[in-house]
């Protein structure tokens, strides 16, 4: 659903992404697990068009692929890549519901689907209030549902557990296995909290100075061996 | 008693000089609402906006020669052809400029200031060489000229009353446009943060051509509504540059009605005082008025108020 093939990526002189190969199936969930300055966000932002990739491909689709990496962030958006940034980023004064809105635009309809805020309840309560009125575990909800009102086919998330607290952490993991079974799309997570990771993915990487360094599916993972490669 | 004027009497200047200066109160009203879109939206400073008005009263210009020579059967009706007119040009002349030079230089204040600059000092030679250099005026079709008498003393002048109409419907209207639909939505997202705005699926450099579009279209009308109080010249645009600055500023940016408010009370305060004092000393005591309040409040009368 996803392919990248020999992405390189780098800031200035400083290389940051070198030659990452990853292939994402349909309604798969990839975990992307790595140490603070490791080229998780990095890897996320060239993916969505943020930053420029040096060289490589970036592929969405089955039926055929589509080249995404020389397209503008919107167009992206509109072959079907969503995005939910480190830190949220939601827009702070425009209204839940508007927030949620914006991420309609390149799907042409102007309502909100029922479904979103089934998912996100609170979000239907607060639909009136001011984004940035919003506490951090509601903005990073309001993030995911902005980024599915674009009905995308793969979802990217960086680090949706930064900041939250473990009982939500939970009731995340468990939105995101919901929102892959019921609208059947494919989802990139970076993660540093392992358990978070256990609790959904099906497939777990270790990116370590950008490179993927460990590479296996959840049923039978070693735990220590990945622990390892987060701690130090 | 007010100094040689009965209070009746000091009443009715008051009112008559509140009325004179809805015309002003309008076309401020209108550059300054361009000028805050686009500098809101884009944190460009346009110094070029006082050429789009100009273009939009040249505009007018046109339209009243073009309907008394071949239509003067529609002569009354002109003047709105006339602002469609005016703000269709403006509005084009606006997005070529956003495509071929604004866009280069986002994030370069300096640079679009004096880009723009550069580009006001063109437009003011283009119209110079088309139009010539002497003043050109409009003339009004009779409707709007004359005045309603209120009291024995209080007239209102009917193309002011006019102005201050449509003045009101189009800020309505930019009100609506920003606040109730998509595009308005799309480009407070671009504002807030254009990398995330990208990300969601904004196209953010047509939100950005059409923004900058619709603020000089906008002043184009404003050009419409000056050549009611003006004659228009290549560099009669420079006169309202600095006010209009003054206004946006003072209202806070990015507040609709802070533009408004402080676009009301500087060109009211300006029209009062002029009738008592020289034109260049109502400008003193209100800009030292505005920079009183500014020290006091520096972000503006009015702003929004959310956690950031
Ligand atoms: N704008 C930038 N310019 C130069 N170097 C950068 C820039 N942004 C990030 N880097 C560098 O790139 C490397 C990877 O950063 P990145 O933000 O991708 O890490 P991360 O894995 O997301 O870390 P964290 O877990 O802290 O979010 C770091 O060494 C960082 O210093
Ligand atoms: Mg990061």
């Amino acid at each position: 659903m996803l392919s990248i093939d020999k992405l390189h990526v780098a800031y200035g002189q400083s290389k940051v992404i070198n030659n990452l190969c990853l292939d994402v199936k349909p309604g798969e969930i990839v975990a992307i697990m790595g140490r603070n300055g490791m080229g998780k966000t990095t890897l996320m932002k060239s993916l969505i068009g943020i930053i420029p990739s040096r060289s490589g491909s970036i592929k969405i689709g089955e039926t055929p692929p589509e080249s995404l990496e020389n397209l503008e962030s919107y167009q992206r958006v509109a072959k079907g890549l969503a995005y939910v940034p480190q830190g949220r980023m939601i827009f702070p004064a425009l209204s839940v519901r508007e927030n949620i809105e914006t991420g309609l635009t390149v799907t042409g309809q102007t309502t909100v689907p029922p479904l979103i805020y089934e998912l996100f309840p609170v979000l239907l309560e607060m639909k009136d209030r001011r984004g940035g009125n919003l506490s951090g575990g509601q903005q990073q909800q309001l993030a995911i549902a902005r980024a599915l009102a674009s009905n995308p086919k793969v979802l990217l998330l960086d680090e949706p557990t930064e900041g939250i607290q473990p009982s939500i952490i939970k009731e995340i993991a468990r939105t995101l296995c919901r929102i892959r079974d019921e609208m059947g799309l494919s989802i990139v997570v970076s993660e540093q909290v392992l358990s978070f990771t256990l609790d959904m993915a099906d497939r777990v990487l270790v990116i370590e100075k950008g490179e993927f360094v460990h590479d296996s599916p959840r049923a039978g993972i070693d735990e220590k061996k990945v622990s390892a490669f987060l701690s130090v | 008693m007010i100094g040689d004027y009965t209070y009746t009497e000091f009443t009715s200047i008051l009112a008559m000089q509140g009325f004179a200066g809805l015309t002003l109160f309008s076309v401020f009203v209108l550059m300054a609402l361009g000028l805050a879109i686009i500098f809101g939206q884009m944190g460009v400073i346009n110094m070029a906006h006082g050429e789009f008005m100009i273009l939009g009263a040249y505009m007018t210009y046109l339209c009243s020669q073009f309907f008394s020579v071949y239509l003067p059967s529609l002569f009354s009706i002109y003047f709105f052809f006339a602002m469609i007119l005016a703000f269709a040009a403006s509005f084009l002349l606006g997005m070529l400029v956003e495509w071929g030079l604004i866009r280069f230089l986002y994030r370069r204040p300096l640079d679009t200031l004096l880009a723009t600059w550069g580009l006001s000092l063109i437009l003011q030679q283009a119209y110079r060489s088309i139009f010539g250099a002497r003043e050109v005026g409009v003339t009004l079709p009779d409707w709007l000229m004359g005045s309603i008498a209120l009291t024995d003393i209080i007239e209102i002048p009917i193309n002011g009353l006019f102005v201050m109409g449509l003045t009101a419907l189009i800020t309505l209207g930019v009100y609506f446009g920003m606040f109730r639909s998509n595009w308005g939505k799309r480009m407070r997202a671009v504002v807030q943060n254009r990398t995330m705005a990208g990300a969601v699926g904004i196209n953010t450099k047509m939100v950005d051509r059409m923004t900058f579009g619709l603020g000089c279209g906008i002043a184009g009308i404003a050009g419409s509504a000056f050549t009611m109080i003006g004659s228009t010249g290549p560099t009669a645009g420079q006169l309202y540059i600095v006010d209009t600055f003054l206004i946006v500023v003072f209202g806070g940016a990015g507040s609709l009605i802070g533009t408004i408010a402080s676009a009301f009370s500087i060109s009211q305060a300006q029209s009062t005082i002029e009738f008592f004092l020289s034109g260049s000393m109502a400008k003193v005591l209100t800009l030292l008025t505005v920079v009183g309040i500014l020290m006091l409040r520096p972000q503006g009368l009015f702003t929004l108020k959310i956690r950031r």
